[in-house]
Order: C-alpha cells, then structure tokens, then sequence
C-alpha cells in the first residue's frame, strides 16, 4: 500500500529505513522536525537523496563559500556558481558556459555505461542553461596500468566517453590520461562539456508563475539508477556489500542528441519559463530545485510520469536516475508550441505539475497526497557540517622524504637512457590510443585538439571569434602539499590555456577527494580549496561552478587528494592560434626559470617510484608575466609553435614537440646548470617556443620588457633530437618509443 | 545562383551542418532536407551525411532507408541525381541497395578517428572528377563500423567497372576487404565513402583542404549539365515555334 502524508500523520511510530537510505539518525530527526510528522517514504526518498553528500555539499560547502567570497572583481561572469552551470561573457553578445564533472563510481561499477551516462549528465547541464553544447573534454585516471583492475575499467570507460559524446557530435577536444597506484580500485572519471549561446538566451532552473505548467520531456522513467546517488556516490566501497550494479543508469545517446536539438527549437522559439535537467536524484531534485528557485509552490501528479517499468513505486519513480530526462516550465498559452516541437523530434512530453502560489512542493499519486514538503528544505536548507580536519599524522615524514637523494643520470648516455624510459612510460606515452576513438572532427570549428596543450573551438565563423580549454591535476603535488597542488593544477590549466594564445577568463573544478569524514582528507580538502580560492584571485580568474566528488577510497586508503581545474580562455581570432607544431629552421626559445625542483616529478615517479618532498614552488606572478607574454606573442604573429613545460620537465616538452613537428631539433642547455635539473625539473611558469629566426632578437627585448626570463635553446630541423654535447635520438625512434606503451597494454 | 545541393538530416545526423558548409565553400547553396519530407526542394543533387541515424539501432542505416525523403532520393538518383553517402549514408546507400555490399564492426573493435591517406583511383564520377587519377589526399576518417565487405564477385566487379572510388594508403585501418573506402554505382551518380571529405576543406579545422574536391566535382558536373539543359531547352522552344508557324 502506499505510504501517504495522511497514513504519515496517523502512524508517527512506523520504524523507518531512513539508515539504508544513507541519512544519519540527526538528519531524519530533522526532516521530522520540518514537517511536525514522520515523513512519509515518498517524501524520505526525496530527502534521503537531496540531502546526499553528492545533492547537497554538506560537507563541501563551508570550504566552498572562498570561491564567491575571494572571486575576482570580473564583469565577465553573467551567471555564477549555484546554477546549472556557470555563464562567461566572452564579447560581441556570445557567451560560453563550461562545467566539469565526476562520474567516478558509477565508472568503477560498469565502465561503460558509468563513462557514457558521465558525458550525457554534464552535458544536460549545459543544454539547461540555454546554450547548444559544442565540445568535451574528458580528465581521467586509473591505477597502476598493468594492474588487472585498470585492464578491465579502462577499455570500458575510454569507449563508453567515445561511444556517448561521438554519437551525440560533440567533439572531444582534450582532457587527460593518468596513471598512479592511489586510484586502484577506484578510477577518477571526470568529464567536461562547454556550451555557446547568446546573451539574450540564457535559461535558468526557475519555476515561477502560478498557472504554469510543468513538462517533462524526453526518455521514459526506468528502475535505472535508483538510489544512484545516496547509495553509490556518498558511501565508500566496502566488498563485503552486494553488489551496486543495479544502481548504474544505462545511456542513450540517440535520444539525447535528438533531445539537445528538440531543446534548441524550443530555446529558440522562447517557450520555457525555466528548465533543468534530471540528473542525479531525478524528479525529486528537478522538482525541488525548481520549485524552490522559484516564486511559489508546485504541484505535481506523480502519476502522469511516462514509465518503462509499469510495476516501479512512486517512491522509485521520484528517485529514479534515468538518463536523457529534462523538465520544463512552460506557460499554458506555449504548451501547444511546446508539445509541437517535441512532437516533431519524436520526444515524449507530458505536463506532470503545476507551478502554484502555495509555497510547498505537493505530490499527488492517484488522487492521495503522498509529499507535502516545503522546497528549499529538500533543495537548498539541506544539513551543513563543518567535519573535523587533521593533518594527516604522515605529512611531516612525506614532505622529509626528499628526492634530492635519488640517484639521478649524469652522462649522455645514462640521460639518454632515461628520456627513452621517460617517453614511454604510462603518464607520458603518447595517448594517441585513447584519443583515436575520439571523435574531433565533428561540428567543423576544432581548431585545436589533442595532443596540443588546449583545446580550441571557433564560436563565430564569422570573426573568427573562439574559445580554448584545458584542464589539469595533479594528485602526487597534491598529496605533497594540497594548498599548493590546488594552485599547481590552475596554474598549469591557465599556462596550456594562454600557449594556446587565448586569454584565460575563468574556472570550473572538480574535486576529487576521500572520505569527508576522515579528519586528514577534510584537512586536505580544506586546504585545497582555500589554496585554489586564492590563486583564482592572484591570477583574476573566477570560479564559476563545478562538482566535488568525495568517498575517492577503498577501504581506508583514500586516492591521492585530485583537484582537478578547467581554465576557459578567450581568443578574438582562431587564426591566431599558436600551434604546437613547429616547422624547419625556426629558433627554439625557453622562457621561465629552471630550479632543482624534483618532489612529486614524473622523473621521481617513474624511475624511482618515489613519492616525497615538496611540490615546485607556486609562482603566480610569474604564471601570469608568462601568459601576458604569450597572448600577446600570438596576437601579433610572432610566435609559430609553443609547448608549456610541465610533467616529465622541458626533455618531454622537447620530444612532444619534435613528435608534432615530425622533425628533429637542435638544442643547447643553458650553460651553468646541471643537464639533469634543466631537463627533467617541474618548475612552473615555464614554456618552450619557436621563433622566426630573424625576429630572436627583438622576442628577447620584448620578454625582458615584460619580466619574463628567454633563453635561446636551439633550432627546428634535421631527423634527430639532438641534446649538444650529450645525447642524439632519432625522432623515429622517439615515435616507436612514444606510440607502443598504451596498444601494448590495453590492445 | 549555384547549384542546389540537399543535406538531409535524420534524427541522429551529427555532420549535416558540416557536409552543408563544404558545398557552401565548394561554391553551392545548401538546402536543409528532413527525413519526413517526401519532396527534395528542387534541389540538383543530395547528400546523405554522417552521424548515428536512428542511434545506429538494428543495423548502421537500416531504420533511416525506410523514412519518406528516401523515396524521391532512390527515384531521382535512377534518373542520374548525383548522390553523395558519406560514412553512415554511406551504410544507408548500401541498405538501400543502391551501392552494393555492406559495412561491417571495424576489425579492431574500436572506433578510430584518423588523419587518412587515401588514393583517388576513379575519376570517372561525378563526385570525383576534380581529382587527378591516382591522386593521394588526407580526409579524416571516423567509424565504429568501417569495414567494406561484399562476396568476391561482386568486388570483382567492381574493380573490373572502375567503381572502387577511393582506396584507403598504408595499413587498412578498419579491414574493409581490399582496401576499399568508397564505391560508385554502375552510372558514377551514387557514391559511397567511409572518410569525411566535408572535415578536410580548410586547414584550420581539419588536416587540409583535400576534401573539397569531391564538392568542387559536383558542381562542376551540375554546371556542365546545366549549360547543356539549357541549350538543349532553346532548341526545343524553337521546334515547338516551328510547330505552331506550321499549323
């Protein structure tokens, strides 16, 4: 029988599940407190997974708050964070809106479809905000890669992120592949979509106007994903469980892209009040935000749901994660319009509620009440926990352990011997293996795409008008010292964002942490994001959305702390793109300083599989002196080629470059500092460039003038990578080296 | 005005803005088609473009050689309309029976998306004969299901006609038999090609401007005809002249 607010306020002692549901006995005490009754299980189910660590940001959203509170004074930011997605300005009426999120557990359960829905769910949040998706990005990371468990995750999850975003045609432009034992067991799969609209188009997730109807539109309700978001993302694997398979949604990408274009019409045409996607805790979270953005009540017939599954409970029905759902506020004169176009597209729509003046969000199931709820305590008044915070009792001895005393290579051949080791290890193979099955072609305007250090999309074919992306973690610095590795992941998004010559603008993040109750993991959490908070502020770049994902663990041991940062930039013409191949007979130029800077470093990483020390030292004034540089180097033409300096130091910048140019290069170090240190140190703010051969010298006048350290290094030309006075490798050879490592492994 | 070239869009099509700004550059005027329309817009000649119709359900385009715009297009292209599939309308040509054979899952498994060399070895088509015979271009190619397959005689048959159009260079990239990446029907009005010609017309999206020439070709070959009505109209408005003075 069905459990309504009625049979709720007549039986007060009836023992709830409210535990299994993942809320903790204070917090079903509270929701009692709320409603002056014992909930009834349909209202349970809404709370229990609105009030989700993965709905609610209980225990983020503390730390969070620096973001708005330190955000740079910007008029770029037209929506900021709270909403779907957040919304940038970037000139002649276009803005772009850009998120990233995590997909990470439901990826580990079933590779594929956990990937494949990772895409589809951020997607949606773009379309909600009124803009037509135009490409994705997709930061990943696994164990060890020949463990067994990364064997069977990561085929799966390359082609579901392939399988979805390829057949929705978004190009994929970028994104990241990285291997380290802290992810055994528990993959990071984070996926990024932006989005182009015009100013004028922007839609928010409101549901005002009484009289108003309530739409939803799109795929059928399924038993997918119930309970995906309270059982799966906020509580830590554990084997001794059953098995979590059921609560995986399963994808179609065929009805999302003929949604996306059955919600453009529909945007084009103006005939939503407000709309917002189903996404985690389904209808419970649409309707609740909705209502509770909005000016009033809403009233909904619970009934009305189009169902796949005729036998699912209301209460299922509320929970329910199937995939490719939107819901739309729509005004009574539109509906016909509205129903229409969807009718056009073959989308199933159908008008389940009410926008009302009543201040309560009601849920009616064949004529009972079965919810009677005020909104914003479902979507917006959820539990805040500010959770105990300890740095970690292993800090000191971590940050002690210095790679100073690794043995490092000092002869030609030894340091030749490591950078063939280096070029085809897991992190810095090539990841041709991956990208490949990646479509980047499609849509016409990918300027930019792997393996350049962003990724670009033209936005206006006219002017010319386009924007670039890049997104970077790194969970060793991070784990070293996560106040500074938060600073080291931005720092290095908005370096590969200004080689790529557009001007950085703004900041998505995913956070991807342990436990939250685990005082050591909130402590790096805290640190992180106060870390990131105020390098965004030094570098004038805002946060303006983004997704934290905790309970990264298995078992006790937590995955190395992973903020990962989407840096959006803005560039006023593509055709001034600075590429990363470089052509025969121009000069090779590294601007940055190089210090004896080794702890977390691929070098100490993959050679010595040493993790300790401190990370490279944070130098935002110099990141931004570097990018000033670099901007302006694209504006006026004279840069031809550029590549940052990052993971596995300027020797893997060398080889990619050589890689991309299909040509050797001819280089120098400088002179006074060890061949090891120039050649594999971390240090930041650093990039390599090529030059016409007769505009050197006035390049260098110019990077003196703005502060930035140039050093020739060499030219572009011949079939060799050849180090002067120390080693020469055949850029054949550096091909075979970089190409074999991921089809080896993974087939 | 230049030639009219139809793009349809089913649900599904993802490179249909793509294959219409190709024939824009190329020098033609695109003309949106939809699936559900049963007439072609006067249009000179269609392009069926690549994408997941139908999200690839059953079998690569077996649902969208079924929807009304197929009807004109198999009616018109008898009568010699040129026809351009490119990659799933490729796959829908063949399940339409105007292009023999099929394609089948990559022998690899995956999906690949590639910079591919590729040898124009007829020129003979309307779609192609802006080439040089023996031509080598770069198109990206893009496909889960790539694989060219037909019984030997059938190949045979078409290597004997002319009608393997292009030929993928180096290694095969998803085991198409003989190599094969695109085929003509018996007249070179219908052409079928796994690569995306409409991905390589400028080199800031795409690896050169190669593509273009399979456009270029048409409008050409839509120009000549034109020339050719339009003489051939004066000469029967003067007959019909002729006819009248007579009576």
């Amino acid at each position: 029988m069905i459990d309504t607010v009625k049979n709720a306020e007549a039986t007060p002692e009836v023992s709830q599940p409210f535990a299994e549901l993942g809320l903790k006995a204070e917090e079903y005490q509270r929701i009692r407190e709320i409603l002056g009754r014992r909930p009834s299980s349909a209202e349970l189910a809404m709370y229990s997974v609105m009030w989700s660590e993965h709905c609610s940001y209980k225990s983020s959203k503390v730390h969070l708050r620096q973001f708005g509170e330190k955000a740079p004074k910007t008029d770029a930011l037209l929506v900021g964070m709270g909403e779907n997605a957040g919304v940038v300005d970037i000139g002649d009426g276009w803005a772009v809106t850009f998120k990233v999120e995590s997909h990470n557990h439901p990826s580990y359960v079933e590779p594929y479809q956990g990937a494949a829905t990772g895409i589809g769910g951020i997607v949606r949040d773009i379309i909600s905000m009124g803009a037509r998706p135009v490409a994705v990005m997709d930061p990943l990371r696994f164990g060890p890669a020949d463990a067994p468990d990364t064997r069977r995750v990561l085929p799966g999850i390359v082609a579901g992120v392939g399988g979805y975003g390829n057949c929705l045609g978004l190009p994929n432009i970028g994104g990241e592949v990285a291997f380290d034992p802290s992810y055994a067991g528990n993959p990071l799969v984070n996926a990024l979509c932006v989005g182009v609209l015009r100013h004028g188009d922007i839609k928010l997730a409101h549901a005002s106007g009484a009289g108003n109807l309530v739409v939803l539109f799109g795929a059928r309700t399924g038993g997918d994903g119930i309970g995906g978001v309270s059982v799966l993302a906020s509580e830590t694997f554990d084997d001794a469980k059953p098995s979590k398979r059921p609560a995986v949604q399963v994808g179609d990408p065929f009805m999302e892209k003929v949604l996306i274009e059955c919600c453009l019409e529909i945007f084009a045409a103006d005939l939503v009040v407000g709309i917002q996607d189903l996404g985690g805790a389904g209808l419970s979270c649409a309707t609740s935000e909705l209502a509770s953005n909005g000016d009033g009540g809403m009233h909904v017939w619970l009934d009305r749901v189009p169902l796949r599954d005729a036998t699912l409970r209301p209460e299922e029905i509320l929970m329910s994660e199937s995939q490719e759902r939107m819901c739309a506020v729509v005004e009574p004169e539109k509906l016909d319009d509205f129903l229409g176009i969807c009718s056009k597209w073959d989308v199933t729509a159908t008008v389940i509620g009410e926008v009302n003046e009543s201040d309560r969000l009601t849920v009616e199931w064949h004529g009972e009440v079965i919810c009677d709820v005020p909104p914003r305590t479902v979507a917006h008044e959820g539990p805040v926990y500010e959770r105990p915070m300890a740095r970690p009792p292993d800090q000191d001895a971590l940050q002690a352990s210095d790679p100073t005393s690794l043995p490092r290579p000092s002869t030609g051949d030894e340091l030749r011997a490591t950078l063939l080791q280096m070029v085809a290890s897991p992190n810095l193979s090539s990841r041709s293996w991956v990208t490949d099955q990646y479509d980047r072609y499609v849509l016409g305007s990918t300027v930019l795409a792997q393996p350049a250090d962003a990724g670009m999309v033209r936005v206006d074919e006219g002017s010319g008008l386009g924007v670039a992306l890049a997104t970077d973690g790194n969970g060793r610095y991070t784990r070293l010292d996560p106040y500074a590795g938060a600073q080291l992941a931005l720092s290095e998004a908005y370096r590969n964002v200004a080689v790529s010559g557009a001007e950085p603008l703004a900041v998505t993040n995913c956070l991807n942490f342990g436990s939250p109750e685990d005082p050591a993991v909130m402590w790096q959490f805290a640190e992180a994001c106060r870390g990131l908070a105020d390098a965004c502020l030094k570098l004038g770049v805002p946060v303006t959305g983004g997704n934290v994902s905790f309970y990264n663990q298995t078992g006790e041991v937590a995955i190395n702390p992973t903020p990962v940062v989407g840096v959006l930039g803005v560039i006023g013409d593509v055709t001034r793109r600075t590429p990363l191949a470089s052509a025969a007979g121009q000069v090779l130029v590294l601007l940055g300083e190089t210090r004896d800077e080794f702890g977390g470093s691929e070098w100490a990483h993959e050679m010595h599989g040493h993790l300790g020390g401190l990370p490279p030292r944070v130098d935002l004034g110099a990141e931004r002196r570097l990018a000033r540089l670099l901007v302006a180097g694209s504006r006026d033409g004279v840069l031809r080629a550029a590549h940052d300096v990052s993971d596995g130091g300027l020797a893997q910048t060398l080889v990619e470059l050589a890689l991309a140019a299909r040509t050797g290069l001819r280089v120098r170090l400088p002179e006074g500092v060890d061949p090891f240190v120039a050649l594999y140190a971390e240090s930041v703010a650093r990039a390599v460039v090529a030059v016409a051969a007769d505009a050197v010298e006035s390049f260098l006048t110019g990077c003196a003038d703005g502060g930035v350290p140039a050093a020739v290094l060499g030219e572009v030309g011949g079939v060799t990578l050849d180090v002067e006075g120390l080693f020469t490798v055949a850029v054949s050879e550096l091909r075979t080296a970089a190409d074999a490592t991921l089809p080896a492994l993974f087939g | 005005m230049g030639p009219r070239i139809g793009v349809v869009t089913f649900p599904g099509s993802l490179d249909d803005r793509d294959a219409a700004r190709a024939v824009r550059l190329a020098g033609g005027e695109a003309v949106a088609l939809w699936h559900g329309d049963e007439d072609l817009r006067g249009v000179d000649a269609v392009v069926l473009p690549g994408g997941f119709s139908y999200g690839d359900y059953l079998r690569c385009g077996a649902i969208a050689r079924f929807t009304p715009v197929m009807g004109p297009v198999l009616e018109r292209a008898a009568d010699g309309m040129p026809v351009l599939g490119i990659c799933n309308g490729f796959q829908v040509l063949c399940e339409a029976h105007l292009l023999p054979g099929a394609l089948i899952r990559n022998d690899h498994r995956k999906f690949n998306c590639v910079d591919q060399a590729l040898r124009v070895e007829s020129t003979d088509t309307v779609w192609t004969n802006a080439f040089a015979s023996g031509q080598d271009i770069v198109v990206p190619l893009k496909n889960g299901e790539g694989g060219y397959v037909a019984d030997d005689a059938t190949l045979d048959r078409l290597e004997g006609e002319g009608r393997v159009v292009v030929r993928y260079v180096g290694d095969n990239p998803n085991g198409s038999y003989r190599g094969i990446a695109g085929i003509a029907n018996e007249r070179g009005n219908v052409v079928g090609l796994m690569p995306h010609p409409e991905h390589a017309v400028a080199s800031l999206t795409g690896p050169g401007t190669d593509g273009l020439g399979f456009f270029a070709s048409v409008l050409t070959a839509l120009l000549h005809d034109r020339e050719w009505e339009t003489t051939r109209k004066a000469t029967d408005f003067t007959h019909d002249h002729e006819t009248v003075a007579r009576a």
